[in-house]
């Protein structure tokens, strides 16, 4: 094969993945517009001003983290199972850091501010490691910190109550507040550390 | 040399600790190691795990199961869909003839809710299960971190 020829296949190529990726993100294809419940957490959608308060009942706002990463999730005490699961991982993975883990701040985010009371998270947060803050806000504060993450969340009643549907990942932010991608705890716990550390190193 | 030997068993049985496996039985259903994790001070809810096993030939139900540690207990399975996490309650678990549910590969818990008390690694606590055709059954919860079987992989050594 020449190189010319091997050069206009390898064009082609380019232009087809291209293509598909334009299209795929312009939502034009059948079944990748997103809906109002998809959850995006592209750089371009992730950051916007937020203002809560923390279990020590500090106010905490994006200003305010700026200059150090950290890592945002979403949730809420009535949650039995992915929460305080994800808790316990953090408070490990913060232990596993080292020194390195002085420089990160794990947030987490209730989307029930009703039943998670500041009295509430500062109980529950004893368990866990104590550089993880617990936030919460009035409806409309929430509503924002949800949305400057790209994250999301919805009221589900239930026999005798209600549930909460939420964002589940753990989504990383640089010290620059830029969007540096997510944390699935299910991923190999080398891959989770890996990123961490890169996401701390100065 | 007893001292030593009795320093050994004490050790052997420190190691295999609360996470031992136990198992209860109801009619031809076998209740596999129903596990809790330990909850956080003034949690309003906490989990429990465990594997039902169907030696019979038809199919059972757990329809019901409640815990005087508890105000009410539901069974919920949890679902990560797009990104979002929900949970959605579980009416009369089916458990097949020769199958066996393993509430933590399929997502499943029992959802305590409103416990008495913080529960901590190591603490038992009571619940009633109710089979549609196996009846009811008495078996005891172990609160500990991790599914025994999962135990090794948690190489971190200091626990959560």
């Amino acid at each position: 094969m020449s190189g010319i020829k091997l050069f206009r296949i390898a064009t082609w190529v380019a232009v087809a993945v291209l293509g598909g990726i334009l299209l795929a993100s312009s939502g034009w294809l059948p079944g990748t517009r997103p809906t109002p419940e998809s959850v995006a957490t592209g750089t371009a959608r992730v950051g916007g001003p937020f203002t809560l308060t923390s279990h020590k009942g500090d106010a905490v706002d994006n200003a305010k983290l700026a200059g150090k990463p950290y890592l945002v999730f979403f949730g809420f005490t009535h949650c039995p199972d992915i929460c305080p699961t994800t808790l316990y991982e953090l408070t490990n993975l913060m232990a596993d850091l080292g020194p390195a883990a002085d420089r990160l701040t794990p947030l987490f985010i209730t989307v029930d501010p009703e039943r998670d009371t500041q009295t509430v998270l500062a109980e529950y947060m004893t368990a866990f490691d104590g550089r993880i803050l617990a936030l919460r806000g009035d409806k409309a504060a929430t509503d924002a910190a949800v949305k400057a993450f790209a994250a999301y969340y919805r009221k589900v009643p239930t026999d005798g109550g209600y549930t909460m549907d939420h964002t589940a990942g753990v989504i990383l932010i640089d010290e620059e507040g830029r969007f540096a991608g997510t944390l699935d705890l299910h991923e190999p716990r080398e891959n989770v550390l890996a990123k961490l550390r890169r996401l701390t190193a100065a | 040399m007893f001292r030593r030997t009795a320093a050994a068993l004490a050790a052997l049985i420190a190691l295999a600790g609360p996470s031992l496996a136990h198992e209860f039985k109801a009619g031809t259903i076998e209740i596999g190691h129903p596990w809790s994790r330990p909850t956080p001070p003034s949690a309003p809810v906490a989990s429990g795990y465990m594997k039902l096993t169907n030696t019979g030939t038809e199919v059972d139900r757990l329809t019901a199961i409640s815990s005087p540690a508890a105000e009410r207990a539901d069974i919920h399975r949890s679902i990560v869909e797009n990104g979002v996490a929900s949970m959605r309650p579980v009416e009369a678990l089916a458990i097949e003839p020769g199958a066996t549910v393993d509430f933590e590969a399929e997502k499943l818990h029992v959802m305590f809710i409103g416990p008495d008390r913080q529960l901590k690694d190591g603490e038992r606590f009571p619940a009633t299960l109710v089979f549609e055709k196996a009846g009811a059954v008495e078996v005891e919860f172990v609160v500990q971190r991790r599914a025994a079987e999962e135990a090794p992989a948690d190489h971190s050594g200091h626990g959560g």
